[in-house]
């Protein structure tokens, strides 16, 4: 599993055309918001928690589809499906990679994204908190996604269409934890709810995963 | 003799046939009955006037949208375990029927709305959750109509459904998480049973009534549909 996580982290990084691309979209997306709402620094402060955190999840899905879907073109797959490990694993450890690859740099990324839109200052711990905690939940569901529509050719607007509503809790939780702390009140609960729904996911999203894809080979 | 004998295809089909006839002379009494004991029978309200006449389509088309959900996740998980296609095939069948009913509890909940709340629309934990709903519907459908294999498709739609069930279930608790303290419970609460009066509450059992009677019959008859579009697909391949 270690192995395989490396691996699909080493082809991450040196196959052109994803890593820096989710970062790239983030940016872009945080770029536009003040083109379309205007530039006052109030009304920016007052949804850029909305915005940094719908930014990370779109850019999160945009790679989603590279999870699975070159490695069942080239029958890598099929290789991993008679190895020794457990599909459940399999899909862990690119879960992982996923998160590691995208998930993470946006949490790091989403800090002088959050100056850019004038997010009150006592906001940033918690905006990179609840982005740390939540953005795995986001590559688990993700992944599931992938699994799903890994058959399907061109399968990437469906791709959006199934995995965004699964998105709902995890943008209300994750979002209102921040808007919490700029108001001032105490974001602890969401962030628990928040972490609550990381666990969930991670449990029970490989085994769904794995199911979708012993379908999908068969 | 047991429940699992209706998963043959041939019993189902002549279960059905006989249940049909009777299932359509009883969803017209209940329907008929309910709506224009409801629409005519009943006096207007104090304070709402004749709106509130538009509950009798409102709340039995809410409930059954949840319900066509809850039905579609026990046909998938009785597909996922026992491999029964008839099963897979009443899930398919109930989706645009769930979606529709979806749709019109939006659409009688906006009309109601308008003149009650001054809003066609709000931003309300009940409203968001049902639009949520209609989103899951949604995929799942296009999960359906994306895939060829017809097993494949059986199998992945009913996990979707699975995971669909959970995640659609967290989403309407987080909603009520999120807009807490904008908008009071309580002016919903009109919706509930047992804020409304007898004279409302009858005729409603009626109509709630007659819209399960609905469904049930119009996914027998579209389980029907799919079960010979099945078979002429056999028989052609066979042909060939």
């Amino acid at each position: 599993m270690l192995a395989l996580f490396l691996r699909d982290l080493k082809l991450a990084i040196r196959t052109g055309g994803g890593f820096g691309l989710a970062l790239a979209f983030f940016l872009i997306v945080v770029m536009f918001v003040p083109f379309g709402v205007g530039s006052d620094l109030t009304l920016l402060a007052r949804i850029a928690p909305g915005i940094l955190w719908i930014g990370a999840l779109l850019a999160c899905l945009l790679s989603l589809d590279r999870i699975f879907q070159l490695d069942a073109e080239d029958g890598t797959l099929n290789v991993l499906a008679t190895s020794p490990i457990p599909l459940s694993g399999v899909t862990v450890a690119k879960s992982m990679a996923h998160w590691v690859t995208t998930g993470l740099p946006l949490t790091i990324a989403a800090i002088p994204l959050g100056y850019l839109l004038n997010l009150p200052s006592i906001a940033y711990a918690w905006l990179f908190v609840s982005l740390f905690i939540g953005t795995p939940a986001l590559s688990f569901i993700g992944a599931f996604g992938a699994a799903i529509t890994v058959g399907i050719k061109r399968g990437g607007l469906l791709l959006s269409l199934l995995v965004l509503p699964l998105y709902i809790p995890t943008l209300i939780f994750g979002a209102v934890t921040v808007i919490k702390a700029v108001e001032g009140s105490n974001p602890m609960p969401s962030l628990m709810f928040l972490a609550g729904l990381t666990l969930l996911s991670v449990v029970i999203m490989p085994f769904a995963s794995a199911l979708a894809l012993k379908a999908n080979l068969s | 003799m047991s429940l699992w004998e209706y998963a043959n295809p041939v019993k189902f089909m002549g279960l059905s046939s006989r249940l049909i006839p009777t299932l359509s002379v009883l969803t017209i009494l209940c329907l008929v009955t309910g709506i224009v004991w409801g629409f005519f029978g009943t006096p207007d309200d104090y304070k709402q006037g004749s709106t509130v006449k538009i509950i009798f389509l409102h709340v039995p088309s809410a409930l059954m949208a949840i319900n066509a959900w809850m039905m579609m996740l026990v046909a998938s998980l009785v597909w996922l375990i026992r491999r029964h296609h008839v099963s897979a095939l009443a899930a398919k069948a109930a989706a645009p029927i769930g979606i529709t009913m979806t749709l019109i509890a939006l659409g009688t909940g906006a009309i109601w709305g308008k003149p009650m709340w001054g809003t066609y629309w709000a931003w309300d934990p009940r409203l968001t959750s049902f639009m949520i709903l209609f989103v899951f519907y949604l995929g799942y459908m296009a999960l359906w109509s994306a895939i060829e294999d017809s097993d494949t498709a059986a199998d992945l739609t009913s996990i979707l459904c699975m995971i669909g069930s959970v995640f659609a279930l967290l989403s309407r608790y987080a909603v009520n998480f999120w807009n807490q303290g904008l908008h009071q419970g309580a002016s919903l609460s009109l919706d509930k049973e047992q804020h409304v009066d007898d004279t409302f509450y009858y005729p409603l059992l009626f109509c709630i009534a007659g819209f399960v009677l609905l469904f049930v019959l119009l996914v027998l008859i579209r389980t029907r549909t799919e079960i010979r579009l099945r078979r002429a697909a056999a028989l052609a391949a066979r042909n060939v």
